[in-house]
């Protein structure tokens, strides 16, 4: 299969779905809130009793712009809302409002980072709509449940172009936009809630091809790995069908996590007609100039931006741009280290290392922390003055510290009593002393053998009971070995 | 008890004490027991009428009483109000009960009118006719073989059997307007949008209106004043100021108004001449008023009734789709499965007419066709509303008959539906161009049935309209 996936270009778009984290729904002042028990979530307008209206929630508007800021794409100054009609039974009004002529954000692109480096995956559109309630077939049921707690909650629908060409750039697509959502605080990116979703259209072409392929639709994929997955298995399953002759049916078809295989879905889907037509209910939507400003205004950094910022201004290596900026709440702390102390690195090590291994041992965000920024940035410099080592300050401080957040670093320091000792006069006697108890070994120094300095600081910090400062220490020790 | 003509006078005894507000509905409740082969009522809040009543009586004496305290008000079965049925004439909503208010209605409440039921209509405000409601036709009481004009026919006979003092009814395509005229009323489309549609069931939203229906022209002013304006709940409701229209019809008429009459409507095929005549008299009454009356061409006037049955339709075979059987309503006993449950409970809770329009409107909005129709209706829509608009910008007015005939014999267009979409020709032009219109009675034909007259003005001149309409009714 292999030598044949040489034959063929693989051609990808994703549909991707976030929730957005809005107080309330899109067109109405029902609670916007996942887990609550089920049909409490909704009002008349909700359940489309007759006479209601939708009215725009102003806050869904103002996330899916900042998406598409963050995406550069063009924003549409007038919007209008389209009905997408069809019946099913958690679409309470028998049409989905959404954005069909004018979506809210138009072109665009998301920069991602593969293997060979980065590339920027074109964007078609992204665009405002609602999302339906839920259905829920129980196992052996007859009946089927309709919750309609998710019933128009708002959604932002980022549509690429078929710009991808590996699973691997899907997948980083779509890594990505969880992260640029959770920077933009738009969408909590949870993939197995369902609140960032993806479709994937699939199609093959013989390598140099101009046409692309008859596309395939895959839904219910609730991972990145499953999306990835999914097309993996489609690439070969098409080229299968091409090799044999056969033809790709344009259809949707669905993910199975447990085989990793797509299946058909019934194709009734396709010959849906949506009769989309601009919804008389709802206002055109004008975006103005001060509005805009205004969400330009409230725009955070923006995790590629960060990361180029570490790697530039703080030197930082690649990798550590990388994890630092993985997500938000660690960028955030990060950065407030950094406003304390110029030892960038330092303060990437410790995040990297102490807080991040804390963080995931108890499954908390960096918010949640108990050890405040200023702290960690203390250490670093008390570490930087020689008044503690990294490994004391790792070790004993950092432990004690987590008991104790509301001490400071030195007061720790001084409680555990290992404070650094860089006092030559100090000292000095300790090092007289452990020259004269080992008078052989001395010789041995003398004589070249370097590497027994390791003994002599050994016995130095022993007898500074650890508060010797290292640095200092082997200074003198060298110095005076020299002498005698 | 006598029949009152204006609200005004009612407001007079009411506060000089020679009338209560229990009074009233008790004179109004007989008589809609003593005409209840009328039909016009689907529901009547008797208990609930009469407490309120007396709840009002006390807040007129204690002087707190709100600006429509002792105005009995009828509502079409297309408006909510909160814990009452409310099903647009149609077995779908068999047992629906509204959880809310429309905003017309909590501001009628708010001004202490009382609400004394709910009227018969067309199903879905769809029909000229009143017949086709799932609870039978309303008769109109100048006689009872002949139909009430649609779709709020129970809302103006209502009205015109003195069942209530006023009505609220609605007007996508002339159903507030057409009906006033066949009961002999008066009948206000204000423009589109100056009334909140919150609480208002959909047929075509781009053209649905609230409308008022009234003995007089003064009634309609005040109710206006009170029912119109900004609503948070509708965000294609007009933000503009609503002015005192009943303050400023007290103003004398000084100004010389000038009056377009289009000349193709003269020409219409159908026009029953009596209407023509009466039309005739009623420009040289405005003439002989000083007013100037020009006659004008307006091409484009075949055009308006396809353009409204196509987007109206379009928009309604949206709208209902909400009734689905799933969460309230009328769910068909023989449901299988799902498909069984949409085409079962659909077919059999929505009557003909509703069903024929869902089709096509279904029709004209599917892939192949909506270029054909849907987006070229648009345009259309836009080309009519500007040359109404060039009028306007000429003429203060556009008078012009509602209906072709006066109230026809019930069951005339059964076997013809085409000829019945022929009642609207008229009527249309307004809803198509988003602006307000007005009936007012205009004498009678041979058999003594209401002709109506209509006046079109431009958008948000409902004062001027009132004024002009008051003025006409009182010219002989």
């Amino acid at each position: 299969m292999n030598s044949l996936r040489e034959k063929y270009t693989l051609v990808i778009g994703l549909e991707v779905h976030a929730q957005l984290l809005t107080k309330s729904k899109i067109y109405n002042s029902d609670a916007n809130a996942f887990g609550s028990d089920p049909n409490t979530n909704l009002g008349v307008i909700t359940l489309a009793h007759p006479g209601t209206l939708p009215k725009l929630n102003k806050k869904a508007v103002e996330f899916a712009i900042k998406m598409g800021l963050a995406s550069h794409c063009e924003i549409s100054r007038f919007n209008i809302f389209d009905r997408k009609n069809y019946f099913y039974p958690d679409l309470p009004k028998g049409y989905q409002l959404t954005q069909d002529r004018t979506p809210i954000c138009k072109g665009g692109y998301i920069t991602v980072t593969v293997k060979e480096g980065d590339r920027d995956v074109k964007l078609n559109r992204i665009h405002i709509e609602e999302d339906a309630g839920k259905s829920i077939h129980l196992e052996g049921e007859r009946d089927t449940l309709v919750d309609f707690n998710r019933a128009g909650v708002p959604l932002i629908e980022i549509v690429t172009e078929p710009d991808i060409r590996t699973s691997e750039e899907a997948g980083a697509l779509l890594s990505e936009v969880r992260k640029m959502v959770r920077y933009l605080d738009i969408c909590d990116g949870n993939m197995e809630e369902g609140s960032l979703r993806c479709d994937a259209n699939v199609s093959v072409m013989l390598k140099g091809a101009t046409q692309y392929g008859k596309k395939v639709e895959i839904k219910n994929m609730n991972s990145i790995r499953n999306v990835q997955r999914a097309i993996e298995h489609e690439f070969d399953r098409q080229i299968s069908l091409l090799e044999r002759g056969e033809s790709v049916v344009s259809e949707t078809r669905t993910f199975d996590a447990n085989d990793g295989k797509t299946y058909g879905m019934r194709t009734k889907e396709e010959l849906n007609d949506y009769r989309y037509f601009p919804d008389p209910d709802l206002s055109p939507m004008e975006v103005s100039d001060a509005w805009l400003k205004e969400i330009q205004d409230t725009m955070p950094e923006l995790p590629r931006a960060l990361a180029k910022k570490y790697t530039n201004e703080y030197q930082l290596p690649e990798y550590d741009a990388l994890v630092l900026t993985d997500s938000k709440d660690v960028a955030q702390y990060f950065e407030a280290i950094c406003g304390r102390t110029k030892n960038y690195k330092a303060a990437s090590n410790w995040v990297m290392g102490p807080v991040k291994s804390y963080l995931k041992e108890l499954s908390l965000t960096a918010d949640e922390f108990p050890v405040g920024p200023a702290i960690i940035a203390e250490m670093i410099e008390l570490i930087d003055g020689g008044k503690i080592s990294y490994t004391i300050a790792s070790q004993q401080i950092f432990t004690e510290l987590l008991k104790n957040p509301n001490k400071t670093a030195f007061e720790v320091a001084q409680q555990l009593n290992v404070i650094q000792d860089s006092n030559q006069d100090s000292l000095m006697p300790i090092i007289n002393e452990v020259i004269k108890e080992f008078p052989l070994k001395v010789e041995e120094y003398k004589h070249g053998k370097k590497g027994i300095i390791a003994m002599f600081m050994g016995e130095v910090m022993k007898r500074s009971k650890g508060k010797a400062d290292p640095k200092v220490a082997n200074e003198l020790l060298t110095k005076k070995l020299k002498e005698v | 008890m006598r029949t009152y003509a204006t609200f005004r006078e009612i407001q007079h005894d009411l506060q000089r004490g020679a009338l209560t507000c229990q009074d009233l509905v008790r004179h109004h409740l007989s008589n809609i027991e003593k005409k209840s082969h009328l039909n016009a009522f689907l529901s009547v809040f008797p208990e609930e009428a009469l407490e309120r009543a007396s709840l009002i009586d006390q807040k007129i004496k204690n002087g707190t009483a709100g600006k429509l305290a002792g105005l009995v008000v009828g509502i079409k079965d297309v408006l909510a109000y909160t814990g009452h049925p409310l099903q647009a004439s149609s077995k779908i909503l068999n047992g629906f009960i509204s959880q809310f208010n429309a905003t017309a209605v909590q501001r009628l409440l708010d001004a202490d009118a009382i609400i004394i039921g709910r009227q018969n209509c067309d199903e879905f405000a769809m029909g000229s006719s009143n017949e086709s409601s799932a609870f039978g036709p309303v008769l109109n009481d100048a006689d009872n073989t002949r139909v009430p004009g649609g779709s709020s026919g129970g809302s103006a006979v209502a009205v015109q059997a003195d069942l209530c003092q006023i009505s609220l009814g609605s007007d996508t395509g002339g159903s507030v307007r057409q009906p006033a005229a066949f009961c002999g009323l008066v009948g206000l489309k204000p423009t589109y949008s100056r009334i909140s549609r919150y609480g208002l069931i959909a047929y075509g939203s781009s053209f649905d209106c609230i409308g008022i229906f009234a003995k007089c022209v003064e009634d309609v002013a005040v109710v206006l004043e009170v029912i119109a304006g900004a609503d948070d709940e509708d965000s294609t409701v007009s933000r503009l100021p609503v002015p005192q229209y009943a303050e400023e019809l007290s103003r004398t008429l000084s100004k010389s108004y000038k009056v377009a009459y289009v000349r193709e409507i003269d020409d219409a095929e159908g026009l029953q001449p009596e209407i023509r005549d009466a039309i005739q008299r009623k420009l040289d009454h405005i003439k002989n008023a000083g007013h100037s009356v020009d006659v004008i061409d307006f091409p484009l006037q075949e055009y308006v009734l396809p353009t409204y049955y196509i987007l109206a339709t379009a928009e309604a075979s949206s709208n209902l789709s909400r009734y689905d059987g799933v969460r309230y309503g009328y769910r068909s006993p023989q449901t299988t499965d799902l498909q069984s449950l949409y085409k079962k409970s659909r077919s059999e809770g929505f009557g003909k007419e509703v069903q024929k329009r869902i089709l096509l409107g279904t029709f004209v909005l599917s892939a192949s066709y909506y270029d054909a129709y849907y987006t070229k209706a648009q345009k259309v829509r836009r080309l009519i509303r500007e040359k109404t608009k060039d009028i306007l910008k000429q003429y203060d007015f556009i008078v012009m008959p509602i209906t072709p005939t006066t109230a026809f014999k019930i069951g005339t267009h059964t076997d013809n539906p085409l000829e019945m979409y022929l009642a609207d020709l008229f009527s249309v032009q307004a809803n198509v161009a988003g602006v307000p219109a007005i009936a007012v009675p205009c004498g009678e034909d041979k058999l003594g049935l209401p002709i109506g007259l209509q006046v079109i003005a431009d958008d948000f001149q409902e004062s001027k309209l009132l004024h002009f309409s008051d003025a006409l009714t009182k010219m002989n």
